[in-house]
């Protein structure tokens, strides 16, 4: 038996017009976690779907040994049978199953005549449950876990499969920091067990962690594989990039002026349990061309608070006063809050930000059409000529403004959505999670679109989970914690450790 | 992969021969325009199986005015569909605005636009009570709708008490049923109907020149001349001779005109109105359009308002045609609107759909309806082959999208 477990030879696959794999040849070694690295359409879930068959054989070139043997899969199923599971970034688990019912989806514990067995069914996944970590009952619906959990189910899926090599796309793309270490965690720990993994990461640190080998992809070629010794941050983004990133956050000298926008007291509750307090008596402020940073872990309230503020989106029983240049103003509705010149660019674009089926000019104008349009008729030229504008100064790789919206890539529909709120001229923006999903040359363009628009003397608060992320952009860091502010941290005193003790420290009563 | 589209296009892009884009640009249009080619490929069939009489200037007239109101509603379904909803209920609603404008033109013999205008009004209020449910209240529009389907079935019968209420007055009568013509006289082509046809024409090539110079004028990319030339060639040629049909027969029908001044207004509203551009948004991602200052409720109800008032309109003009308002007008009504806006390219999830696919869609339905019952093929047949002509059509569309790369959610 040789060392590798997976060997893919001078894989090369082609779109028409287009090749998204040349000549890649991976080898993974049995009982490891190889990471692979690259930039977003860099051929990483292309080369992922070629292995687990949903590319199937015949449909590109070269050749797949696993286990010594050469496999020609003809659809994912046929790669389950041996041992091969993928878990993609966006869950496939049912939210109205159960957590058992979803680990044995399509593969039931079957007993008398066929019929599902329960008891077997619900003791089976307890056992298996307990190997990933998790102290859920069976029996409880997925809809009712974190997704944090959700992502542990899908591993004990996984495992009910007779998993020996585990395929991770992103897999703490969505997850907070425990969740994310115990993630981690369990890999690590499986690996014990002899299982191997491929992980596909953005986070160059979760890939340092645990990463035995690392591969780098850059337009559907391998450009090299490191070994554990010789991983750097460095090196891996400079192969992903295909040249030094000098820096990972442009210089930002800020101008910081008068007080723009000062929120006071303010305090949200729970949209369906009116009781529970989610955003809890915060207080902020945000000066004119200052970039603020509000830290948290997921769940302390970080987008609640946002989306309380803007328009009233999120939450009952909101209370609290909002002033911008010393005078009060309301924010009640959506319309109301960007009239008051506020703006809140979504953390889930696909989801809150985009019409993926519209073309990029309509979504750029979605929050400005009164402005693009006279006696209720929208200037169609105007508008091309605005979104023209934006796609040229915001550098969105696109034929045309005319390209829809769900074709782009994550850093492009990005853009999109900031050229949307640009647009529409507001004093404020609020920015929740900018550059989540987005590969590191897109992020490195979206910090300085928000350096050139603090130097226009906007109030920028940006929400992040990635501390590295606040503290190279932010002048000012804002700690929230089970929905309070725990401190606020000027830039120069502010550090990984402080602020994270501040982000997880237990919010006085 | 979602960077293959671009990258395509990019490689495309290098020199390409003039020639090639001209056809490009006929490609194009010819895909967009997929379900105007079903209709001409409709027509052509049909005038062939049944020897030319399809074409015949009164068939062509009867074409109009038995399909109006089925287009009326198209117009009104393909906003309700676009915004992610859907309407079971204007065939009732037509049935009971037929009723009610009985009671007011007839039982009460009220002055007829008074009648009319009070029947419009109590579209509004049954378009205002639907969409006060599903905006406000925010039941799903198919429930909200199928229980209008009783409530207003029912109360049409309430209204008629078990009679059917008939002789309307002539102008009444008029909107379903009156021709435009002779107005300057008596002549074998009636000059009204082609002057109408020659100044619609010549509005819609104005129309079409101005907006080319005005993409012109802000340097977007627009078709080759010679192409352009050719459809307006083509349209003039193709509403020349519908009015010379029209003209030779008994000129202009009330209902036409009523459709065109509809198509107009409900063009310009969704194609170039904030409301519309809204309602459009509400149907590609109600969360983003809301997120986004969108008034989404507000934008809900007032479509439901619109469907409302055209249900009514519909309703008006379905019993002036029978001048008779009886219990089963309107019956299957808003299966047959559905059907059109669907076959008009309208897509079932929202956010897609125009007022044109949905004309061209009821006239699809109607030239079938129409040819089938020339060739003396029976109620039972043009049923089960509208259905398949529906199926086929949206499954054309699924196919296209799919090959295209599909939406990718």
């Amino acid at each position: 038996m040789s060392t590798n477990i997976l060997e893919m030879r001078s894989i090369t696959k082609s779109f028409p017009g287009v090749k998204a794999l040349q000549d890649v040849t991976l080898e993974v070694a049995r009982g490891e976690v190889h990471a692979i690295c690259g930039e977003n359409g860099a051929g990483k879930s292309t080369l992922m779907k070629v292995l687990s068959g949903v590319y199937a054989h015949g449909s590109y070139t070269g050749d797949i040994a696993f286990e010594d043997e050469v496999v020609e899969f003809k659809d994912i199923r046929d790669s389950e049978s041996k041992g091969i599971v993928i878990i993609h970034q966006e869950l496939a688990l049912s939210p109205y199953l159960s957590i058992a019912e979803n680990i044995f989806l399509n593969n039931e514990v079957r007993g008398f005549g066929g019929l599902i067995d329960w008891n077997k069914t619900n003791s089976e996944a307890a056992k298996l449950l307990a190997r990933v970590g998790l102290t859920e009952s069976p029996t409880t619906r997925v809809l009712d876990i974190g997704v944090g959990k959700q992502q542990l189910v899908e591993i004990a899926k996984a495992l009910s499969k007779r998993v020996k090599l585990l395929i991770l796309d992103e897999p703490t793309a969505a997850l907070n920091d425990d969740d994310s270490a115990h993630l981690l965690d369990l890999i690590v720990h499986l690996k014990g067990q002899g299982i191997t993994s491929i992980i596909i990461s953005h986070k160059l640190n979760e890939i340092k962690q645990i990463a035995d080998t690392v591969t780098i992809i850059r337009d559907g070629k391998a450009i090299e594989t490191i070994p554990k010794q010789d991983v750097s941050e460095e090196r891996i983004i400079k192969d992903m990039v295909g040249r030094d990133l000098e820096h990972r956050y442009p210089d930002h000298t800020p101008h910081i002026g008068e007080e723009v926008l000062r929120v006071e007291n303010w305090t949200a509750h729970h949209p369906q349990d009116g009781t529970r307090v989610i955003v809890d008596n915060v207080n902020i402020n945000v000066k004119k061309g200052e970039i603020v940073g509000i830290a948290g872990l997921m769940g302390a309230g970080r987008t609640e608070f946002a989306m309380s503020l803007f328009g009233r989106t999120y939450g009952s029983r909101i209370s609290g006063k909002v002033f911008k240049y010393g005078k009060e103003i309301q924010t009640r509705t959506v319309a109301e809050a960007i009239e008051n010149g506020i703006a809140y660019a979504t953390e889930d674009r696909k989801t809150y930000g985009l019409n993926l089926i519209e073309d990029i000019k309509r979504n750029i104008s979605m929050a400005s059409l009164g402005k693009l349009s006279r006696f209720g008729l929208v200037n169609d030229n105007e508008e091309f000529k605005v979104a023209n504008e934006y796609r040229a100064s915001m550098n969105i790789k696109s034929p045309t403004v005319l390209a829809l919206a769900g074709k782009l890539s994550g850093g492009n529909q990005q853009k999109v959505v900031l050229s949307k709120w640009i647009q529409a001229d507001p004093d404020v923006l609020i920015l929740d999670e900018p550059t989540r999903g987005i590969d590191v040359g897109a992020k490195y363009e979206i910090y300085t679109i928000i350096n050139k628009l603090a130097a226009q003397g906007k109030g920028i608060i940006v929400i992040s989970s990635e501390l590295p992320e606040l503290l190279g952009i932010c002048d000012r860091i804002y700690a929230l914690s089970e929905g309070r502010i725990t401190g606020e941290v000027p830039i120069a005193e502010a550090t990984p450790e402080s602020i994270l003790k501040l982000m997880t420290m237990e919010a006085p009563h | 992969m979602t960077n293959n589209q671009n990258q395509v296009a990019a490689k495309s892009g290098t020199m390409p021969s003039r020639a090639a884009v001209a056809f490009s640009h006929v490609l194009a249009d010819l895909g967009k325009n997929g379900i105007f080619i079903a209709l001409v490929a409709v027509i052509v069939l049909f005038a062939f199986l049944t020897d030319g009489i399809l074409l015949r200037p009164q068939n062509i007239s009867n074409l109009i005015v038995q399909n109006g109101y089925i287009l009326i509603l198209a117009i009104g379904m393909v906003m309700v569909i676009v915004a992610g909803h859907i309407d079971l209920s204007v065939g009732s609603v037509a049935a009971f605005v037929g009723a009610i404008s009985g009671v007011f033109a007839v039982n009460m013999a009220l002055p007829w636009y008074i009648a009319i205008f009070l029947s419009l009004l109590v579209g509004a209020l049954v378009g205002a009570w639907q969409g006060f449910w599903i905006a406000y209240v925010g039941i799903p529009a198919f429930i909200v709708t199928l229980a209008g389907m009783l409530i207003f079935r029912g109360l049409a019968l309430v209204v008629l008490g078990n009679a059917n209420i008939g002789s309307f007055p002539a102008e009444y009568r008029a909107l379903g049923n009156g021709f435009l013509t002779d107005v300057f006289g008596e002549f074998p082509v009636d000059p009204l109907t082609m002057g109408l046809a020659f100044i619609a024409v010549v509005a819609f090539i104005v129309q079409q020149v101005r907006t080319r110079r005005g993409r012109q004028s802000y340097s977007q990319e627009v078709e080759p001349l010679a192409w352009f030339v050719g459809k307006m060639v083509l349209v003039a040629v193709g509403v020349g001779f519908f009015a010379y049909a029209l003209a030779t027969f008994k000129g202009v029908p009330i209902t036409l005109i009523v459709l065109a001044v509809l198509v107009m207004i409900y063009g310009i509203l969704t194609n170039r109105s904030v409301f519309g551009r809204h309602i459009y948004a509400i149907g590609g991602n109600r969360h983003a359009a809301e997120l986004s200052g969108v008034k989404t409720r507000k934008v809900d109800f007032y479509i439901f308002v619109h469907m409302g008032v055209l249900a009514a309109l519909a309703g008006l003009v379905f019993t002036a045609r029978l001048n008779l308002a009886g219990p089963k007008a309107g019956d299957g009504f808003e299966l047959e609107a559905i059907s059109a806006a669907f076959i008009g390219g309208a897509a079932v999830r929202g956010g897609v759909g125009t007022i044109g696919g949905a004309i061209i869609g009821g006239l699809i339905i109607g030239v079938l309806n129409n040819g089938m019952s020339i060739l003396g093929i029976g109620i039972e047949w043009q049923q089960a082959v509208k259905g398949f002509v529906l199926l086929l059509a949206v499954a054309f569309d699924v196919f296209n999208k799919r090959r295209a790369g599909g939406r990718e959610a």
